[in-house]
């Protein structure tokens, strides 16, 4: 049974999410790729203030494709993670506490991941039409130029996902692996 | 001659663009349904049936939001007079199908610039002449996620079969969850440093599961295909059987002192379509 959880988050729920745990996320979100990400970390080197709360936030890695006219989004699965990587530990520090994407991390993002009681959630890669239905609204914040790349807030109901890496640097990525080899050995 | 209107090629290439990107073909279809027959995992059961009910949705949503670099692959017949500007035609084609289709708009006008061109062009294109009086027109839209975890080895001969498939092995344990398994492995063998890259391109172009013609590579494809199944990696990485779909190996001759090996990685969403002209 998938447990029920809201963005932005708050430290005490992150804390309780263990890799491995499936969710439905609700609430709102904020996209972010690379070009993105380059810019907000800009913004910070340069002691200026970020264009939405980052306190408790919560970062989807995705591009999305166009909305049709009468619908929020178009395709909107989650893109590969580790090119955020770069940025990522900065955004923990100043309190982002959600990361959805696909893939591995590196070390620098759960040691920010660890020190900071963040959570790295894993959405479905290649699933983006599926993804799409739990997008209730998308708002462009900021970087239009961008364009599949521009900075959206999203408010999301029951978005399927997967802890991935918890506060505790558990991930899902090793554990998951070992339990299936585990399990298939012993049959 | 034979006289074809480039026009006809554009709008070709729109069409495919958009049927590219909306519908998968009935060859990934059938061979995701049987893994998920085949897979034992629980979690990885569960995964493939969401990667089931995303394709199966069919509406005008992209099965993938990244729609990909548009890989346009033209056999084009000798006894054809295309009028017009070919290359044009293909990149007037791609811009109608990812606007009109609301396909995502992926293309940077330079590495390092990154400036986004607006309407996913220019193409990839790629153009064999063949016999006869036909164009054959393939669109692959080719995503990056799976893209970005493709190798290439300049082997020395001494390397051999053996190191052949630990390269493969190698580059599919490296990739692990990011290219979002289950994968489809593209390998080219021989050739030269560009050709072997473009070989192994055109092995995802094969219909999925379709073994190699030649038996001793067919038979190596059925190896490596177990044995990357049996790594454990399973759908998005979370543990299970079904780390790939399909291993595809295409060879060319090569020089005396090489042995260039090229994976080429592609996502389950293996986006192909062909028409013929």
């Amino acid at each position: 049974m998938a447990k029920h959880i809201t963005a932005p988050l708050t430290k005490e729920a992150a804390a309780q999410l263990r890799a491995g745990e499936s969710v439905l996320l609700s609430g709102t979100v904020y996209t972010a790729r690379d070009a993105a990400h380059k810019r907000f970390c800009e913004l910070v080197a340069a002691g200026k203030p970020l264009p939405f709360p980052i306190e408790g936030s919560v970062i989807y890695y995705v591009g999305p494709s166009p909305a049709r006219p009468g619908q929020p989004i178009g395709s909107a699965g989650p893109t590969t993670s580790y090119r955020m990587d770069a940025y990522a530990p900065t955004l923990l520090d100043l309190g982002e506490l959600g990361m959805i994407g696909k893939g591995k991390r590196g070390p620098a993002v759960i040691e920010a991941m660890k020190r900071n009681g963040a959570v790295y959630f894993g959405a479905i890669g290649g699933a983006g039409a599926l993804l799409s239905r739990c997008v209730k609204s998308a708002e462009l914040v900021c970087y239009e130029d961008l364009g599949a790349e521009a900075v959206r807030r999203l408010v999301v109901q029951d978005l399927p996902l997967t802890v991935v890496i918890d506060s505790q640097g558990g991930n899902l990525y090793e554990t998951g692996r070992a339990a299936y080899l585990a399990q298939r050995d012993c049959v | 001659m034979r006289e074809l209107a480039s026009e006809a090629i554009t709008q070709a290439v729109a069409r495919m663009c958009v049927q590219a990107n909306t519908r998968l073909p009935e060859d990934v279809k059938s061979c995701i349904r049987q893994a998920r027959r085949a897979e034992d995992g629980a979690v990885a059961q569960e995964i493939l049936d969401r990667i089931i009910e995303n394709f199966s949705i069919g509406g005008d949503t992209p099965i993938c939001q990244d729609t990909g670099m548009a890989c346009v692959f033209l056999e084009i017949g000798q006894e054809v007079h295309i009028s017009g500007d070919l290359a044009q035609a293909v990149n007037e084609g791609v811009r109608l199908g990812y606007t009109e289709g609301y396909l995502r708009k992926s293309v940077v006008r330079d590495p390092l610039d990154r400036v986004n061109t607006g309407d996913n062009t220019p193409a990839m294109l790629y153009i064999d002449l063949v016999p006869g009086d036909q164009v054959k027109i393939t669109v692959a839209p080719k995503g990056f996620g799976s893209e970005n975890m493709s190798r290439i080895a300049m082997l020395k001969p001494s390397d051999g079969l053996a190191g052949v498939k630990r390269f493969i092995l190698e580059t599919v344990e490296l990739a692990g969850p990011n290219p979002c398994p289950p994968i489809v492995v593209g390998v080219g063998v021989g050739g030269t440093f560009d050709k072997c890259a473009l070989l192994a391109k055109r092995a995802l172009l094969r219909d999925m599961g379709v073994p190699s013609d030649n038996p001793f590579y067919a038979d190596l494809e059925r190896e490596l295909l177990e044995q990357i199944n049996a790594s454990g990696i399973g759908p998005q990485g979370f543990g299970g059987r079904t780390t790939a779909l399909a291993v595809h190996i295409e060879t060319l001759p090569t020089h005396i002192a090489g042995l260039p090996c090229a994976v080429n990685i592609n996502c389950h969403v293996a986006r192909h379509v062909t028409e013929v002209l």
